[in-house]
Order: C-alpha cells, then sequence, then structure tokens
C-alpha cells in the first residue's frame, strides 16, 4: 500500500491541464515506476497524484513529412527500442532505451517519466542529448519548445513549472540524417541496473574529418551534459588515433563527476576517457572512417 | 552399487504445485482479521535509548498494539539454529533480546506496532518518540579490538565473541626447519543471502491458549525452543508450522522473528498478527555473512610439501553474536581435511562492531577460509614458480586421514580425480600455453581451487534426525521427517530412498512436506548440508523397518524366511529365484484388516549420527579482464564434485548451479556497503546491491565424481553447500593468471580492479 | 476514510467488480482480495520480478502498478495457465528441465516465459536472457530457467 491521499485520472490533455492547473499540488505519474518506488521508501509521502497514464494522445512514435520524429512522452522504452522508425533513423535511441532497467520496468516506464525526474543517471538523457532533442510542453495557456540541454536544473531537478506537462519530444532530421551513433552505459550488472557512468557519442564524418561530433554524459555532472570543448576541438580534424585520445581527454573540461559511494571520481573520469575513446571508434567505423595507417 | 531409484533425475515431487502457484508459503494463508506488524528501527549505529513515548502512537485510531524492551521479559537469548545444548559451557551466546534498550547497529528492533493494517502502522512508527544518547561507533573489527574501543555488549567489554583456538603438532619446529615460508593476507566483504522471500511469520493464539506460529523458518523445531526461552514459556506451548519457503541459504537456520510475532500476538489478544520483513530490512536486520579477515603462513618442505599452517582470522560478527563463534571454528576445522599439514595453529578472533548482525550463511565461513587458502596456494606456486595443480595434487589428503583434533576420518576421496576432469573440461594446458605473454586490452587467465567440506556438524553439534512412514492399504507410503524442504530438494531426495528400499515406484511415496512441530518427528532442520547423509540415514532407517515388516507378514503368509523375500516393484518376490509371489497390495491389506494379525505398519524413527563424510570439489574458470575498465568477465566455468553417491542427478546440477551463481556474485560484485561516519546501510535493496542477473551468468558446467561413502545410507555426502566455496578463489587465481596482479580482497569489482591496476602501475 | 474507486477488472477470463483503495497496488488486490496468491512479492520495488503479471499481455510488475490503474485491463496470472487440467507447455518445460527449486521466482518467471511465446517472435539466446533479466533468482543460477524458456521458444 502506498501513502496515497487522492489520484485524478483524466482521459483527455485538456481535462488534466485543467486539473492540474487549479491542483497545483499535485504529483504527475505517468509508468509509476519512479514515483511508486519513492512512496515506498518515504520520499514521498501522502501525495496526490495526477495520472497521465490514459492519455493516449501522449504516446506513440510520429514521422513527420519533414524528417522530424516526434515522441510522445509516454511511450514507454519497450515501444521505443522496439519500434521501426526508431531503428530506422535514430538507432543509438533504441540502445540507449533497451539498457534501460529490466523488461518488466521497461515495458511500463515511459520516456517522459525519465526525463522529468531529472536524475542525472537517466538512460535516455546522453542519446537525446546528442539528439539536440527539444521538448514540447504545455500548460493551459499555450505550448513552449525548450532544448533537452537547456531543461535540467540540477539533480532530481528538471525545469518545469506546476501546471506544465512534458508532452512530446521533438528530433529534427538535421540531427539524425547521415549521423552515427554509439550509447555506452557503464553498470555493474548487465541488467537491472542504474548507469554508474554513459557516453553518448553521435557523428558525421567526411574524408575521415569530424564534420560534426557530438558527445554527451550521464553521471557526471549534477545534470547530463554535453562536451562542448571536445566538439568543437574535434570539428574538422583528420581522424587518427591521437586525435581520439585528445578529444576523449577533453570532455574533462565539461564533467566533473562526483565522488561516491557507487564510483570514485578519479574512477568516473578514467571511465569518461575509455568510454568516450570506444564509442568514438565505433562510430568511426560506422561511418566508413579509421583511426589506424 | 546397483540402485534403481537413486541416482535417477525424477522431477521434484512439489514442482506441479510450484509452477501452478498452488504451493502455500507463509504470505498464502490468510485469517479473518489479519493484522499487520511494524517495528521501529534505530536510525543510529550505537546509542543508549534514554526513553521512549509510545502515547501518541497507540491513540492512532486503527493500533491495537505499541511495545517496548520495557513490556518485554528480560530475557536474554541466543538466536542461534543449533541443537540445544544441555551442557551450558556448549551453549550459544545469549546476547538478544526480541526488542533492545539499546541500540547496536542501523536497524536495532527498538518499538513494535501492531496495527489494522500496513499504513496505520508506518504512521504510528512515525510517532513513537525516542530519546537518544548516541555513543561513538565502530564498524572495523581491528578498530574494535583496541584499548578504548566502544563497548558494544557489556558482559564482553573487549569485543571479542570468540577467540578458541587449535594447536596441533610441531608447530614451532615445523617452521624452524621449513625450506619456504610464505605469508598472505586474505580479505572478504560483508554479502547477503538474497533468497527472494523475505523473512515473514504471523501468529496467533489458539483456542488452547498455545502460540502458533507459521515462518518461513529452515528450523521449526528450533524456533519452538527459542520463542519459548525469549518469552518464557513452556516450549510446548509452542506450535511452529513451516509451510513452503522462498530460498534461505542459512539465512532462515536462526530464530530472528518468530520470537517477536508471538510477542505482537500477544499483545494483541491473541488476534492473527503478520509481520514481514521489507527487502531493505532484510538486508539488515536479518543476518549477513561475515567478513572474515586470514593471514595465513605456511611453511613448505624442500620437496614443497606442506607442513605447517599458521591461521589468523578475524570474523565480523556485528552487533549480535548470533552463529559467530561456530562460523570461524567451522572455517577453521572444514579445510584441514584437504592438504596433508603435518601441524598447525588456528588463532580466531569473532569480533563485535555495530553493524547488521552476520549469521549462517551457505557453507558457514568456509567461503572465506578457501578463498584465503586457495588464493595462497596460487600465490606460493607463482613465487615458486610450481605448477598449481601438480602442487595441490601432491599435498591432497588420502583415505584413512584422521583429523587430530575434530577426529573425523576421511573414508572416499575423490578429489583428484575432480581435478583431472575439470583439466580436461577447460583444456587447461592448451589455454594456459595460449595465454601467456599478453598485451592487449582485454586479457585471458585460467585459475582453479579445492575445497573440502563437511556432511552435517558432528562432533561439534549433536546430529538427531527422525522420519515416520505411514503405509496405506495399497502399498503406498506417507513419509515426514522433521528436516525442512527449502527448495533444495531434500523431500525429492528422500522419496527416492523410500522408493529404492521398499521397492515401490517413486508415486507411491507421499512426502508430507510441511513441518507442524506438533506432529512431525523431531529434526534440528536444513543446515550444514546436513539432510541427505544424516536425514537420510533416518529415512533409511524407517523405510528398512516397515520392509521388514511386510516382510514378516509376507513370510508369515508364505512359509519362507524373510531373508528370502524382497520387494520389487510393489510385488513380494522369491529373491533367488525372482519369482513373483504377491502383491504389495496385499500384505498392505492383510496388516490392516486380517482378524487375528491387524497391525498396520508404520514407522517412526530417529538416528543419532556420530559420524561425519568429507565431501570435495574443485572449480575450474577462465576469464576475460577489461584492462582499462577493470571488468572481468568469466568466460568458461566447471564444478566437479566428489559428494559420494548422487541421490538425484537432475536435482543436484541444480545445486550445483545455484552454489556456483551464488559464488560468482561473491567473486564480483556483491558487496553490502556502509557509510563508515554513522553505519548507515548505503545499499540495502535489490538495485544497489549487485546480485547478478541472468545476463551477467555465464553457462556453468558441472560434472560428478561418484565415491561410494561408507557411512552414508547410500553412499552419499554432502553437496547443498558446497558448490559455492571454490568460485570465488578460483576467479581471482584466473585473474591472477590473466593479469599477474593478485587479489587479496572480495569482491573483485571495477572499482575495486581499477584502483589495484592503478596501484600496480597498469593504468 | 480513504478513496476508493471501482474498477473493473478481468483476472484470467473472470471478470471481477471491486472497490478498491487508491493506495492499493495490483499486487495487493490479486493476492489479499482476490488471493491468486501464486502471484509473489519479493521487494516491493519491480526489482526482484517476482510479482511479473501479463496485463494486457504485457510482463509487468504488479507491486509498482496502482489497482487503479488496471481498470478495464486483462490480467492473466500463474493460475491462469492450465487449461482443463492441464499444464501448459512452459510450466511442464520448467518442471522437466529442473528449473524449480525453491520455485518463489517461479510464476514470475513463467509468466514473462508464456508472453514471449505469445509474441510469436523469435529470440537469440542473449535476447533470451534479455527479456528474462528482470526476474532475480537465487537458487539455480539461471541455468535451467535459460534451458526451460528456450525450450518454450523451440516447441512453438
Amino acid at each position: 500500500m502506498f501513502s496515497i491521499k487522492k489520484i485524478y485520472q483524466p482521459i483527455t490533455l485538456a481535462e488534466a491541464l485543467e486539473i492540474y492547473t487549479s491542483n497545483p499540488q499535485l504529483k504527475i505519474i505517468a509508468g509509476g515506476t519512479d514515483v511508486l518506488i519513492s512512496l515506498h521508501h518515504g520520499k514521498l509521502d501522502d501525495v496526490e497524484l495526477l495520472s497521465i497514464k490514459n492519455l493516449t494522445e501522449l504516446t506513440g512514435i510520429n514521422y513527420l513529412t519533414d524528417g522530424t520524429i516526434e515522441i510522445g512522452t509516454m511511450t514507454t522504452f519497450t515501444e521505443i527500442f522496439r519500434n521501426e522508425i526508431i531503428n530506422k533513423y535514430i538507432p543509438i535511441l533504441a540502445e540507449a532505451s533497451v539498457s534501460m532497467g529490466g523488461p518488466q520496468i521497461r515495458n511500463n516506464a515511459t520516456i517522459g517519466g525519465n526525463i522529468c525526474n531529472g536524475a542525472v543517471s537517466a538512460d535516455s538523457a546522453p542519446t537525446l542529448f546528442v539528439l539536440n532533442a527539444d521538448l514540447r510542453i504545455v500548460n493551459n495557456e499555450g505550448v513552449r519548445i525548450v532544448p533537452i540541454t537547456e531543461f535540467y536544473a540540477g539533480p532530481g531537478k528538471v525545469k518545469l513549472q506546476s501546471g506544465e506537462i512534458l508532452t512530446h519530444i521533438i528530433i529534427k532530421k538535421a540531427d539524425y540524417k547521415g549521423m552515427y551513433g554509439k550509447y555506452i552505459k557503464f553498470s555493474n550488472r548487465k541488467a537491472m541496473d542504474i548507469a554508474m557512468l554513459s557516453v553518448a557519442t553521435l557523428g558525421k564524418v567526411k574524408n575521415n574529418k569530424f564534420t560534426d561530433l557530438r558527445i554527451a554524459l550521464g553521471v557526471s555532472a549534477p545534470t547530463p551534459i554535453r562536451c562542448t570543448k571536445a566538439e568543437s576541438f574535434a570539428f574538422n580534424k583528420t581522424i587518427k588515433e591521437e586525435l581520439i585520445k585528445q578529444i576523449s581527454e577533453k570532455t574533462l573540461l565539461n564533467a566533473n563527476p562526483r565522488h561516491s559511494w557507487r564510483g570514485s571520481k578519479v574512477y568516473r573520469e578514467h571511465l569518461i576517457q575509455v568510454l568516450t575513446e570506444r564509442a568514438l571508434k565505433e562510430i568511426i567505423t560506422m561511418s566508413g572512417g579509421k583511426w589506424h595507417e | 552399487m546397483g540402485f534403481k531409484i537413486i541416482g535417477s533425475s525424477v522431477n521434484r515431487l512439489d514442482a506441479v504445485s510450484k509452477v501452478t502457484g498452488k504451493a502455500k508459503y507463509t504470505n498464502d494463508f490468510f485469517e479473518r482479521e489479519m493484522l499487520c506488524g511494524k517495528v521501529l528501527r534505530s536510525p543510529y549505529a550505537h546509542a543508549v535509548i534514554k526513553a521512549i513515548d509510545v502515547s501518541e502512537a497507540k491513540a492512532l485510531p486503527g493500533v491495537i498494539a505499541v511495545f517496548t524492551s520495557q513490556d518485554l521479559p528480560k530475557l536474554k537469548y541466543a538466536t542461534a539454529g543449533h541443537p540445544w545444548s544441555i551442557d551450558p559451557k556448549h551453549r550459544d551466546i545469549e546476547d538478544r533480546m526480541i526488542l533492545t534498550d539499546k541500540a547496536r547497529y542501523v536497524g536495532d528492533s527498538v518499538a513494535a506496532v501492531v496495527a489494522q493494517d500496513e499504513i496505520i502502522a508506518k504512521e504510528a512508527l512515525k510517532l513513537i518518540k525516542v530519546d537518544y544518547e548516541v555513543l561513538p561507533h565502530v564498524l572495523d573489527p581491528e578498530k574494535a579490538l583496541e584499548k578504548g574501543a566502544p563497548i558494544i555488549h557489556e558482559e564482553r567489554p573487549n569485543n571479542i565473541v570468540n577467540d578458541f583456538g587449535n594447536e596441533y603438532g610441531d608447530y614451532e619446529k615445523d617452521f624452524m626447519n621449513a625450506q619456504h615460508i610464505m605469508e598472505g593476507v586474505y580479505d572478504t566483504s560483508i554479502v547477503q543471502h538474497c533468497h527472494i522471500e523475505t523473512q515473514t511469520a504471523y501468529a496467533y493464539i489458539d483456542t488452547d491458549d498455545r502460540i502458533v506460529i507459521v515462518s518461513s523458518t529452515q528450523i521449526p523445531h528450533i524456533a519452538r525452543r527459542v520463542v519459548g526461552q525469549a518469552l518464557g514459556l513452556s516450549w510446548g506451548k509452542i506450535r511452529v508450522i513451516k509451510p513452503h519457503i522462498g530460498g534461505g541459504f542459512g539465512n532462515k537456520q536462526e530464530v530472528i522473528i518468530e520470537p517477536l510475532v508471538a510477542a505482537m500476538t500477544i499483545f494483541s489478544h491473541g488476534l492473527p498478527v503478520r509481520y514481514t520483513m521489507t527487502r531493505e530490512e532484510c538486508f539488515i536486520s536479518s543476518r549477513t555473512r561475515h567478513a572474515i579477515k586470514f593471514s595465513l603462513k605456511t611453511a613448505l618442505t624442500k620437496d614443497n610439501k606442506l607442513q605447517a599452517i599458521h591461521v589468523l582470522g578475524i570474523s565480523n560478527t556485528g552487533s549480535y553474536a548470533s552463529h559467530g563463534h561456530s562460523i570461524i571454528m567451522s572455517a577453521t576445522s572444514k579445510f584441514r581435511p584437504l592438504y596433508n599439514f603435518k601441524s598447525f595453529k588456528i588463532e580466531p578472533k569473532t569480533v563485535y562492531t555495530n553493524l547488521p548482525a552476520a549469521g549462517a550463511m551457505r557453507a558457514y565461513g568456509v567461503p572465506q577460509m578457501i578463498f584465503a587458502l586457495e588464493s595462497h596456494i596460487d600465490d606460493i606456486c607463482r613465487k615458486l614458480d610450481l605448477d598449481p595443480i601438480e602442487f595441490r595434487k601432491q599435498n591432497l589428503v588420502s583415505v584413512g586421514h584422521e583429523d587430530p583434533i575434530s577426529h573425523v576420518v576421511v573414508r572416499s576421496i575423490g578429489l583428484s580425480e575432480c581435478i583431472d576432469k575439470g583439466k580436461e573440461l577447460i583444456k587447461w594446458e592448451q589455454k594456459r600455453a595460449n595465454y601467456k605473454e599478453q598485451t592487449g586490452d582485454k586479457r585471458r587467465g585460467l585459475g582453479m581451487a579445492c575445497f573440502s567440506y563437511f556432511s552435517g556438524t558432528h562432533p561439534v553439534s549433536l546430529e538427531v534426525a527422525g522420519a515416520r512412514i505411514i503405509l496405506n492399504q495399497d502399498g503406498s507410503v506417507q513419509l515426514q521427517v522433521g528436516a525442512t524442504e527449502i527448495g533444495q530438494g531434500a523431500d525429492t531426495a528422500f522419496a527416492q530412498m523410500v522408493a529404492e528400499v521398499l521397492g515401490i515406484s517413486i508415486d507411491m511415496v507421499h512426502v508430507i512436506s510441511t513441518q507442524d512441530t506438533d506432529i512431525t518427528p523431531f529434526d534440528t532442520g536444513a543446515y550444514a548440508s546436513r539432510q541427505t547423509y544424516i536425514t537420510g540415514a533416518a529415512v533409511k532407517k524407517a523405510a528398512l523397518e516397515v520392509k521388514n515388516k511386510i516382510l514378516t507378514i509376507a513370510s508369515r503368509k508364505i512359509g519362507l524366511q524373510i531373508d528370502a523375500l524382497d520387494i520389487n516393484d510393489a510385488t513380494i518376490i522369491e529373491k533367488k529365484l525372482g519369482k513373483e509371489i504377491c502383491s504389495l497390495g496385499e500384505i498392505a491389506m492383510e496388516a490392516f484388516y486380517d482378524r487375528t494379525h491387524s497391525h498396520p505398519i508404520t514407522s517412526d524413527t530417529s538416528v543419532n549420527i556420530r559420524t561425519n563424510a568429507i565431501a570435495y570439489g574443485v572449480t575450474f574458470v577462465e576469464v576475460e579482464v577489461d584492462m582499462k575498465t577493470g571488468v572481468i568477465e568469466v568466460i568458461e566455468i566447471y564444478n566437479v564434485h566428489d559428494s559420494g553417491t548422487i541421490i538425484n542427478h537432475k536435482a543436484a546440477l541444480g545445486q550445483v548451479h545455484g552454489g556456483v551463481s551464488m559464488g560468482l556474485g561473491y567473486a564480483l560484485s556483491e558487496k553490502l556497503m556502509f557509510d563508515e561516519k554513522t553505519g548507515r546501510p548505503l545499499n540495502n535493496n535489490l538495485l544497489d546491491y549487485k546480485l547478478q542477473t541472468i545476463m551477467d551468468t555465464p553457462k556453468i558446467g558441472v560434472d560428478f565424481v561418484e565415491t561410494y561413502e561408507e557411512t552414508g545410507s547410500f553412499g552419499q555426502k554432502s553437496l547443498g553447500e558446497n558448490p559455492t566455496i571454490s568460485p570465488a578463489p578460483a576467479v581471482r587465481n584466473a585473474v591472477l593468471d590473466a593479469t599477474g596482479v593478485s587479489f587479496n580482497k572480495l569482491p573483485l569489482n571495477p572499482q575495486t580492479v581499477f584502483e589495484k591496476f592503478k596501484t600496480e602501475g597498469l593504468l | 476514510m480513504n478513496e476508493m474507486k471501482k474498477i473493473n477488472l478481468i483476472v484470467n477470463d473472470k471478470t471481477y467488480q471491486l472497490e478498491v483503495d487508491i493506495r492499493e497496488s495490483l499486487l495487493d488486490v490479486l493476492r489479499n482480495r482476490l488471493h491468486f496468491t501464486g502471484v509473489k512479492e519479493g521487494c516491493s520495488v519491480g526489482e526482484c520480478g517476482a510479482c511479473t503479471v501479463l496485463i494486457d499481455g504485457v510482463p509487468t510488475s504488479s507491486c509498482i502498478y496502482l489497482a487503479v490503474f488496471a481498470d478495464g485491463k486483462k490480467i492473466r496470472t500463474i493460475e491462469g495457465l492450465e487449461k482443463d487440467g492441464k499444464l501448459s507447455k512452459v510450466q511442464q518445460n520448467f518442471i522437466d528441465e529442473g528449473a524449480i527449486q525453491c520455485g518463489f521466482c517461479t510464476p514470475g518467471i513463467v509468466m514473462t516465459t508464456t508472453a514471449l511465446v505469445e509474441s510469436g517472435n523469435k529470440f537469440t539466446d542473449e535476447e533470451i536472457k534479455r527479456e528474462i533479466s528482470g526476474h532475480f533468482c537465487r537458487c539455480t543460477g539461471y541455468q535451467k530457467i535459460f534451458d526451460a524458456v528456450k525450450k518454450s521458444l523451440d516447441d512453438k
């Protein structure tokens, strides 16, 4: 039994927004895999919930005519990793989705819930960061679009106001077309685990040079981050073993992992470099580039 | 040995009930108006409870009872699941009360609540006001031994639970004359059983004014006794019922919640009260495996024979003695029938700290000891450039070896053959040669480790077991034993034994799986891998008694001597000719209904076993080490066991698989962690405690060398705990082979490996 | 008085109209109200997999699924697998392969396996492991469980 005082279960977004506007104290519950666990651990208590589980408007993945991919926030991780559109155009997101939790969790946990709980270890985050994903957020007044890179505010904190609901994740064609990606989750177990560290890389290679390179890290700072310094350093440089090493080292200019019982700072910094290096080599191979003579 | 049913792979007797969800576990029984019990646990590792105010909690609507140590008899009792000892000197340490008046670890039981439902009970816990005086705490056993360390139990101001050791032979001289003296320190971490069903029980008072407790326990008869002792009640006033249980691994060989749940019903006017530990509670407030640090020193002769060993062990038993003192005793005695040491000195210390109490866990101290010993053996071989397999083989004991202290005799040993099989299975020579001089990011290596283990607890403890058989009219039987089925397959093994002796098929044997202390024969329960060996003897004796009674009637009827008769396929036969005489059912009908001789056939018997049988085994493993990330992957693993006659191959395989898997978790990922500053647990849940998933578990190869152990009722020796002993040192030795780095502390998780590689200059 | 809600749910092909406490999990309702005790509780937070049931065919941890979410859903539990007194193939394979020991994790894994078999999809050995990875078993080391799942998928 959970310490729940009240629960609203609207079936349309309009209804949900109305309820939320007049009851700003409500806590949104999506798949429930985080909220109910917090209730079990007593981190939440005596809550009033707004369930968005029945909002079918927020599920599903759409490929728009201009190539934009729109993911409803109530889409589960299983749906994402089995989805044809995702596997065809942004396989890195399928890779990240299937690394999350275990099957039963993936069957219920939603990508929107994963983003909104603000965890630095969120498996969807680094990938959505390199994809420059935009978030569509609505309230009773209207809609706003926020880049995911500007959405996180700190550990467990996101920039979502009371009365607002995240409805869609938007990925533009320019952000995946011709790009190759690799997500590496580092954890102590191969399943049912949270990331001790995670790296997502996405890049485009032309004439053995990075014409676009994006690197994002999870559990490496108070929020998921992009390694902007390493990225701009890499731009248009000829790929060599040495370059890969330098790029990987430069990720640390943006990263600032913390020391905890789950993993030491020194170890995390080391892993950031090793895993970035490995992920880069994967995408170079995929894009037909090479790093050794 | 010409067995028909012994050795065959019959399906588990309880498989259908378990695969259909019909098997009833403790929480599957419901009583009207069942109440919910909860426990208030200390947030401090060490604190005196100066005052407790429960008035607000009591006043909360829906709360039935709130009680503290003040409301309970001031009785200290021992919780370890051992047979009672009439000799006071041989008893377990009585250092525990149902609820404490002083918090000795984060999670210690301070007060109990009974309420109509779980949420009210949780609310009530929040309303209890406790005034704690926080004391300095100590988590490290070596610091707990220092002068001025916090005193955890007033009765033992030096924090030593026990330091009783052993010495044999001319130990000093052997070290003086040694060609080589080797030393090493090997340490293990705290791990937990993680049975999927947590500790749970419910209790009520029946109309005869007796307390009935239904509990997930390995030891119902012991639980009855301890509840009596904890509450100062006459033991006959208590009835313990054990239905199906969702795993135990030693953590239910301890009387942890039964006295509490009995108290809960007493304070609730005898209404039924259920108390189930949450997973988080179970991690810290049931039991854990002792972290033991062993310092080994060995003396070798000039022809590389192990001559003498000095074992210094410090065992962290946490806040209460539990099984503590006997675990390090077990560890330091069960390794002795492995290598032929001429002398030894063993100095164990079991130490209190402000951590959760450690208790019995699969193989009872031996995984810690064998990790130390088998790591040490590989270190010796590496230093002296000896072949680790040949070195071990040269030093093995042989049949007839008698331990000078326990006087346990080795009557069968198939270890050398086990080693040969394992070596072959993993292609040792070929791969070891291939893996020399590796330089890449991923390096492979091979390792192995041996072990010896006992069957039961003789001569340390009483080994009594009871069995009862009732013959039905159709020749089928009911079997009742006091020993418990906890998933290991004991009931099925016992049924095979009865079928074998009585010459009937397995489906003619009905095992009454539930133990009920009012009904079932006396037996101390499931632990020490004792059941097939000890209880198996009782089962055989009971079956032989029934057989004898059947043949007596047959003899009377037919006129042939009993010795000339036998039972085969539920038919009475003339042994020599193989001639069928009459069905077993006919004899049974006479036993029931003959107007002159009616005397239905039953047997109700027990044995007191005063032998032990040493089982052996070996692990061979191949690993791949990621030199950059510290991740170790097990590529291949084989366990080969000498457990005497294998009663049921399918069930035996299952035991080995599970044991090896537990051993791999011990080697690579499992570790219960605590915050040094506060003593709080950091990872007492299944997400953060790294129990291995199916994706982390390699294919596990298994083989057996079936010796025949004369003291076993069918030639059998122990197997249940054994497979969990040697995987960890084998993995450690394989990593040494792959990387040249000696890891002397478990587990070898990526963070630890990274740190060690860094100190060794590999990164 | 706590808030109650009326829900309709179909468990193993039988419809139940219930008034549930909004605080209850589906697990609570299945076990305590309807006595589907084959659904086991091992951790209460979706980590162990023992409470797995199929909700509209999808393996779900019923401990972190509110009972009110189950309104209008089709639930399947271990109790519903036997048909006309005959075990399902998956159940029989778990028995024959020796995949059962203490049995506490068994119902959940059998349900997940049933969903895999009914999906009609093919799975590689690695994918089988991935699909079973949300179930902890401390007894078997997963060896025989893997064999039973594989056999069930091959049996089709």
